[in-house]
């Protein structure tokens, strides 16, 4: 989220799309329910008639797979009715920056597509740059190769007609949402977008996005109070695990991994691009100290400016091979790993296409599997389909104790760090997650400091003093080598900082070895006034919108709103005068911690040299609608998913997302517009149930309250194929089956696509065979295909098709 | 003074009589004081944030002192996002912690095996030291077919998790570094 849950109530409207906030996020909805009794209107769009909808003022239902369309529409509506806010696009986007002659798009491909080897040649997106490599810039926004006059061409094609074609959605709904949603481009509105999986799901994830915060960007709604992007985070600590970087692409802190393109630590640090404009604080022109103390906080003292400080001791990428959830299994399916840690996860109904992960699962020598419960994953040599006499793979499966048995942090989906305590001691021989790591750690470093092996240089060099005086892990050390420390006496400006002391802020990192860090947007979070996540004050700050910034911490540097200094005008006053974030007092920012010291710009035409671009993370310092550094365009386009019920795209001539990428194994069939799988399906949850189930299906009250499997279908559908409500039927993909029980239902409505009746069907994705009992209860990914967004590979699982037989 | 079990269901009746007749006039604060003392009595209270969505609600547990049990989960209403309210799952927290279907030792499967076999904490880890060491050795990649160094592994992987702590999941990523993984993802990715 760049905005936090409190601040939902601050918002004029709150479009919710793409997550069902009122069943998986519930206690959100004290904040949504808060903007709507101040008058506040809430906007959900959905396949399906939810618990959300039922609290909308305005609902309407889109097919899955085709939000770019809605959305982009929505762009049509707000630039042919000029309701974007001119001051806002002109000072700090990139509307009015100029895009090279190599750009074009033409058949629904971008200049650059290579069919081959299904990628775009993305230096055909360069922008115009003056002789210091400075964009040009048109602010009155009338050039034909500005990003805006480029923007409002791409548009043009997605008429209320056409949209309601591939959507489904009624022209007139379409106009009502467009409507009240576009009213926050005026001065002192703010518009927020709650999403989830349900966007990011999708072979277009990354563009869903994208084509919302084009949206926000044109309105003005980025870094106010009530505004922003906000996903909404579907577990306790997905946020604090993603900044620790348990992903295959980043480092802590989203640094890039080590690849064979950065052969030396000196190439990895020249890697980001500089900015010649004075203007652009270009943050990430930082890096350097960030990556330095990183590699202290793993290496210690080991780390020194004669060895790259350990750089050559981590791991590198190859690079342009991905090596993401996708990519594991089906290169475990293909034998070729070996060895597999399932650590508080469950992929045997968790990822995308199940059954592939469970038939590669056979495939391993052996498996780690750390859980709270027995499982599908750890259990997957006894599960439905396995011969366990012919399953070689060894498994261990370790007890972990349950949260409340141990004592860390978590990060909430707003980027809030709490802390929290242990109350009763782990139950039997269970242990926290943290021990278990440290102690096999130790076993490790013991076999390779007596027996040498392989390179065993990171092993033994990788700094591990993290236990306590019992021999236990430690998570108060660990925070404070996250948070880190000054290894030297460090002088910065007039203030000494002595060796030992924990740094205040990562302004103060240094890339010469004298400080640590070992992700420096935590730098701040414990420092020697103390552990700041398990702060409590109830005292709002002074402009009172729900900050409460000394309630725990937030990344980064305790700032609950980024991007704020596009809340203010030229002058730096708040352009909403009633829910301000920041304001210029004459000498400093007051609010919320402000993007930078630095002052107000004053104007556009003559910028104070003191001031700084407000989107600071961006090289040039403007947010950018033009998204050069996309895999599959600039502009989002509207593609269909892998499987879909049409046989082509109404939109262009490129039925699918032309990049994303897809597997040819046998486990890996698809099929669309296929009359043997004719209905549209998605998948979602529960109030009662969380992620594939593995913790709520063994607890008695939350599997009385959702017992079993089901399929939602319309009472439409349910006639056509003469199916009773309560009756257990068959789901079938072309990659597997499912039993469910059938829900016959208002919820959903067929669609109407033109002249083509399109059916939609919906599961939730909490079972598997191992609870209940019966066994009878499966994974819906089973059904799921394997493909993906081609940014973030994340896979396909909200929309594909299926057929529903009776049993 | 001792009261024989006969005689205290003789005084507690009474006590139940002087709730029923309440609506008449009599008090009943001095009934819900005691109601209060025996739920949180001897307890050891701490704070936590939920363990399942991303909101980041506030729970306070209720351990007992005897034994060391949790006893009661309830929203925290000082917790400035929540203010004391949860919703299913979260108000069912105690049945995750108090659960006779948790794993409480490790367990075993041996290749080809068709049962699970409780083994010790040492052995276990033991065993998946050679394990790690011996799949690593074999695996480990210094150099690409480049030329390239690497100092990689790509036989081993790991999945997870979000549903560690934040300083759990840095540790777990150092650690899977140091052994020189590259196929390392979790929930954030699916």
């Amino acid at each position: 989220m760049t905005n936090h849950w409190i601040d939902l109530k601050n918002s004029d409207v709150i479009l919710i799309m793409g997550s069902n906030a009122a069943e998986n996020h519930p206690i959100s909805f004290k904040y949504v329910t808060e903007a709507q009794n101040r008058g506040g209107k809430l906007i959900n769009v959905d396949p399906r008639f939810t618990r959300t909808s039922a609290k909308a003022d305005i609902y309407t239902a889109l097919r899955s797979g085709t939000d770019i369309a809605f959305l982009g529409g929505m762009i049509k509506y707000i630039i042919d009715n000029k309701l974007y806010d001119e001051e806002y696009v002109v000072g700090y986007t990139d509307a009015s920056m100029l895009v090279g002659e190599g750009f074009e798009f033409k058949d629904g491909l971008f200049s650059g597509y290579d069919a081959q080897k299904r990628s775009y040649d993305k230096s055909k997106w360069a922008l115009q740059t003056d002789a210091n490599g400075v964009p040009k810039r048109d602010l009155t926004l009338q050039d034909p190769r500005c990003v805006f006059q480029l923007l409002k061409a791409h548009y043009n094609r997605y008429s209320l007609g056409l949209v309601s074609r591939i959507t489904g959605t009624p022209e007139k709904d379409l106009v009502e949402v467009y409507k009240t949603y576009a009213a926050t481009g005026a001065k002192g509105k703010a518009g927020t977008i709650m999403y989830a999986m349900g966007w990011t799901q999708h072979t277009v994830g990354v563009q869903n996005i994208r084509t919302m915060s084009i949206i926000q960007m044109l309105l003005g709604n980025m870094g106010v109070a009530g505004g922003g992007v906000n996903a909404l985070r579907g577990e306790s600590n997905v946020q604090g695990s993603t900044d620790a970087a348990l992903l295959f692409h980043i480092i802590p802190g989203y640094l890039a991994t080590p690849a064979t393109n950065w052969p030396k630590l000196d190439d990895y640090l020249k890697r980001r691009p500089k900015s010649s404009d004075p203007l652009s604080a270009n943050w990430w022109q930082n890096e350097p100290k960030y990556m330095v103390s990183l590699l202290k906080a793993y290496f210690g003292d080991a780390a020194t400016k004669e060895n790259e400080f350990g750089y050559q001791w981590l791991p590198k990428l190859e690079a342009g091979k991905a090596y993401s959830w996708l990519d594991l299994f089906d290169e475990m399916l293909k034998g070729s790993i070996k060895g597999f840690f399932a650590w508080g996860m469950n992929p045997a109904c968790s990822g995308a296409n199940a059954g592939k992960n469970r038939e590669a699962m056979a495939r391993l020598d052996w498996m780690v599997n750390v859980n709270l419960f027995d499982n599908e994953t750890g259990s997957f040599w006894r599960g439905p389909g396995m011969d366990p006499a012919k399953v070689k793979t060894e498994v261990f499966m370790l007890p972990a104790c349950v949260s409340v048995e141990k004592e860390g942090s978590v990060t909430n989906s707003g980027r809030w760090m709490q802390w929290r305590y242990a109350g009763p001691k782990p139950m039997g021989q269970s242990r926290p997650d943290g021990d278990i790591i440290l102690h096999l750690g130790d076993k490790i470093r013991e076999l390779y400091k007596k027996e040498g092996g392989a390179f065993p240089d990171p092993v033994l060099n990788l700094k591990w003093d993290y236990a306590d005086s019992h021999g236990e892990f430690d998570p108060h050390k660990v925070a404070k080598n996250t948070n880190g420390y000054f290894l030297a006496d460090v002088k910065v400006g007039d203030t000494v900082f002595n060796k030992g002391s924990l740094v205040p802020s990562f302004a103060f990192l240094q890339a010469d070895g004298t400080t640590s860090s070992g992700c420096w947007i935590y730098c701040g979070s414990y420092t020697d006034k103390g552990n700041m996540a398990a702060r409590r004050s109830q005292q709002d700050a002074p402009n009172n919108i729900g900050l409460f910034p000394e309630f725990a911490w937030a990344w980064p540097v305790n700032r609950r709103i980024i991007y704020n200094r596009a809340s203010v005008d030229l002058q730096g006053q708040p352009r909403d005068a009633k829910d301000w974030v920041i304001k210029w007092d004459g000498a400093k920012w007051v609010g919320d911690v402000p993007d930078g010291p630095w002052a107000p710009l004053g104007s556009m035409q003559s910028p104070n040299s003191a001031a700084r671009w407000p989107f600071i993370m961006t090289r040039h310092g403007f947010a950018t609608m033009f998204g050069a550094g996309l895999n599959d365009g600039p502009f989002p386009e509207h593609y269909e998913p892998l499987e879909c019920p049409v046989d082509k795209n109404y939109m262009n001539a490129q039925r699918m997302n032309p990049v994303a990428p897809v597997w040819g194994g046998k486990a890996d069939a698809f099929a669309t517009c296929d009359p043997r799988y004719p209905y549209v399906a998605t998948s979602y949850r529960v109030c009662e149930h969380w992620q594939t189930g593995l913790m709520t299906r063994p607890q008695a009250w939350l599997l009385e309250a959702q017992p079993q499997m089901f399929v939602e279908l319309s009472e439409e559908l349910a006639a056509l194929k003469q199916i009773k409500n309560g009756q257990r039927v068959k789901a079938v993909s072309a990659r597997g089956a499912v039993e469910c029980t059938a829900i016959v239902t208002k919820r959903f409505k067929p669609f109407k696509l033109g002249d083509l009746i399109v059916h939609e069907v919906g599961f939730p994705w909490h079972y598997g065979w191992r609870w209940p009992a019966t066994g009878k209860e499966e994974s819906i990914n089973l059904l799921t295909p394997s493909t993906g967004d081609p940014n973030t590979r994340i896979p396909e699982t909200k929309a594909f098709m299926v057929n529903i037989v009776k049993i | 003074m001792e009261l024989t079990r006969r005689q205290f269901v003789q005084v507690t009746g009474a006590a139940a009589a002087g709730v029923a007749f309440s609506g008449l006039g009599s008090d009943l604060k001095p009934v819900m004081a005691h109601a209060r003392e025996l739920k949180t009595k001897a307890a050891k209270e701490t704070t936590t944030i939920c363990c399942y969505c991303g909101v980041g609600c506030g729970a306070i547990v209720h351990t007992s002192q005897k034994d060391g049990r949790v006893i009661n989960i309830e929203g925290d209403p000082n917790h400035v996002i929540n203010r004391g309210a949860l919703c299913s799952k979260g108000a069912a927290l105690s049945q995750l912690a108090e659960n006779k279907n948790r794993l409480t030792q490790p367990m075993y499967r041996a290749p080809g095996a068709k049962e699970w076999k409780p083994v010790s904490w040492d052995w276990a880890l033991d065993t998946i030291a050679k394990r790690v060491k011996a799949t690593r050795d074999a695996s480990f990649t210094t150099q690409n077919a480049k030329g390239e160094t690497v100092n990689r592994t790509e036989a081993i992987a790991s999945v997870g998790s979000a549903a560690m702590d934040n300083e759990e999941c840095w540790l777990y990523q150092a650690f899977l570094r140091s052994i020189g993984l590259v196929y390392i993802e979790h929930q954030a990715r699916i």
